[in-house]
């Protein structure tokens, strides 16, 4: 046995080699690199406390920050609703409904972005709808509200797929014997139901967080006037001199950063969920 | 789920308020999808239904059509490949170094795109004839949906007990490859299937790190989708996004069917 496992260990680092390649040269050396490149401008280290020190980047940084912020609350609430109703009805059609929230999930955040512009646009359905009713013109695609719609869009069948998968592992005796108990609807609610959802929540809430602080994809269709992080990345790298350069680089990794570190302290409060797509 | 409730108030509330988030998830997909076929959008369906912008849009971006699923094809098979032996090393010595390995190639997932691009551009812009090959977009999408495929195989590896199955096998005498292609990768198979369903769907959509990556040349499908909507009348971009649909949503659908019959194995 033990000539076995000592044959086993090379084996296994064998198999691991070829993947071991391709993410050494692909994933680690381009991030060593970037957090070398964030460094190695005029303000040197300093360019990774831009946040601080960047009055532009600061104000973006707030401004993604708070539309993710409201995104995510959003997106929970919409969710849970939603996702506690279709976990605790049978009717027909139930399946065709969840088929309809769930399979955007892997859109592209650039379609997602289109979608907004067909719903809030200037050839939009809410424009139509609003002169049709009221004669006013209702745009609202390339605004920090276009950006707000298509978050949600994109963030819905996220947390929807995690709420009912943890509605569906809840004890249905519970409620009931709370409501025998002479609890009312929201109380049951608050003391039973919400603290089994939790760590589903905390999971999903996390990706939305994660996904709407670097989302790219939907801010750059709709061009849009308010700047959030990635936006700023892009312009600074693509369009202005190396000097900015340096700090869009930083400013990168730092966003890299604050989403990685958001998903690993979900992870280890609240358990895995699922994500796909990237915003 | 269990039992009938009583459809009082509760019910129809509830049912109301999922429907009405159902149509801001599907109205905008209708909307666009009938754009693409409209001869005119802004004066509406009486202008006729058309399939002219769909050629147009065939005219312009086919080459980002068949670069996308070349792409898309290219990464299931690399990340097959590379992905299933270490995903079987992984599950086969759980611990630490196994977490560890797993949480390196999920940084994708967590990391955004963009700075993962300007990683890849700073380490290989200077190789030239690679920067300005379709395989720089290639090497992209690789580590961005290889966490998927790797979680996918663990998964069903661990579920199914894998030592004990190559314990019997070699003990009838067969030797590693001869188990591994036998015997571990058929009974990993829902796993690589799941996973390369999530690999190509993925692939094909991917925009934030292949818009940094691509260059005039290597223009993928999503890629042309964000210039036709820059740069083009709303009825092609319309009809682009419907040729998108069309391509991602047989996918889609069959990323649910494979989860559904995932979760029932599991019960």
């Amino acid at each position: 046995m033990s000539s076995a496992s000592g044959r086993e260990t090379p084996r296994m680092v064998l198999m691991l080699l070829p993947a071991g390649i391709v993410l050494a040269a692909f994933l680690l050396v381009p991030l060593v690199r970037l957090a070398i490149a964030g460094a190695s401008g005029p303000d040197g280290i300093a360019a990774y406390f831009s946040i601080l020190t960047n009055p532009r980047h600061g104000h973006d940084t707030v401004m993604t920050f708070i539309l993710a912020v409201t995104v995510t609350l959003a997106a929970l609430v919409v969710s849970t609703i939603a996702g506690l109703f279709l976990a605790r009805h049978v009717f027909p059609g139930r399946s065709a409904l969840i088929a309809m929230l769930t399979f955007p999930l892997a859109f592209p955040g650039v379609v997602v972005g289109f979608l907004v512009i067909m719903l809030g646009g200037r050839q939009g359905l809410a424009n139509l709808v609003s002169k049709a009713l009221t004669g006013d013109r209702l745009v609202f695609a390339y605004s920090a509200a276009g950006l707000f719609v298509g978050y949600l869009y994109f963030s819905i069948p996220r947390v929807i797929l995690n709420v009912m998968a943890a509605a569906e592992t809840l004890d249905p005796s519970l409620p009931e014997a709370a409501r025998s108990l002479g609890a009312g609807p929201v109380r049951v609610f608050l003391s039973v139901t919400l603290p089994a959802l939790m760590p589903g929540l905390i999971a999903s809430g996390a990706i939305c967080f994660a996904t709407a602080m670097g989302a790219f994809g939907t801010a750059f269709a709709l061009a849009t006037d308010i700047a959030v992080l990635p936006m700023t990345i892009y312009t600074e790298f693509t369009l202005q001199a190396n000097i900015a350069g340096a700090s869009a680089l930083a400013l990168a990794l730092v966003l890299g950063l604050i989403t990685w570190a958001t998903l690993f302290i979900a992870r280890t409060l609240g358990g895995r969920g699922a994500a796909a797509g990237g915003g | 789920m269990r039992r009938g409730h009583p459809r009082g108030a509760g019910f129809w509330g509830g049912l109301a308020f999922t429907l009405v988030v159902a149509a801001f998830m599907i109205v905008p997909v209708v909307l666009s999808g009938l754009a693409g076929v409209t001869v005119n959008f802004f004066r509406g369906l009486e202008s006729g239904l058309t399939l002219d912008w769909v050629a147009e849009v065939w005219r312009l971006y086919a080459d980002t059509i068949w670069r996308s699923i070349w792409l898309a094809f290219a990464t299931l098979a690399i990340t097959a490949v590379i992905g299933v032996p270490a995903a079987y090393a992984l599950a086969r010595r759980p611990g630490p170094l196994a977490r560890a390995i797993e949480e390196t190639v999920a940084l994708p997932i967590a990391i955004p795109g963009l700075a993962l691009a300007l990683g890849l551009l700073l380490t290989w812009g200077g190789a030239g004839s690679f920067r300005m090959s379709s395989g720089f977009v290639l090497a992209g999408h690789v580590i961005y949906t290889l966490p998927f495929m790797l979680r996918s195989v663990i998964a069903v590896m661990v579920a199914t007990d894998m030592k004990t199955l190559e314990e019997g096998a070699a003990s009838l005498g067969a030797g590693f490859l001869r188990r591994f292609l036998t015997v571990i990768v058929p009974n990993a198979w829902p796993g690589v299937l799941a996973g390369g369903l999530m690999v190509v769907t993925l692939s094909i959509g991917e925009f934030n790190l292949t818009w940094m990556l691509h260059t005039p040349l290597t223009k993928t499908l999503p890629v042309g989708l964000a210039d036709s909507y820059a740069s083009m009348r709303l009825e092609i971009a319309s009809a682009y996004t419907l040729v998108f649909f069309v391509m991602i949503v047989p996918l889609l659908v069959a990323m649910q069917l494979a989860g559904r019959r995932g979760r029932k194995d599991h019960r």
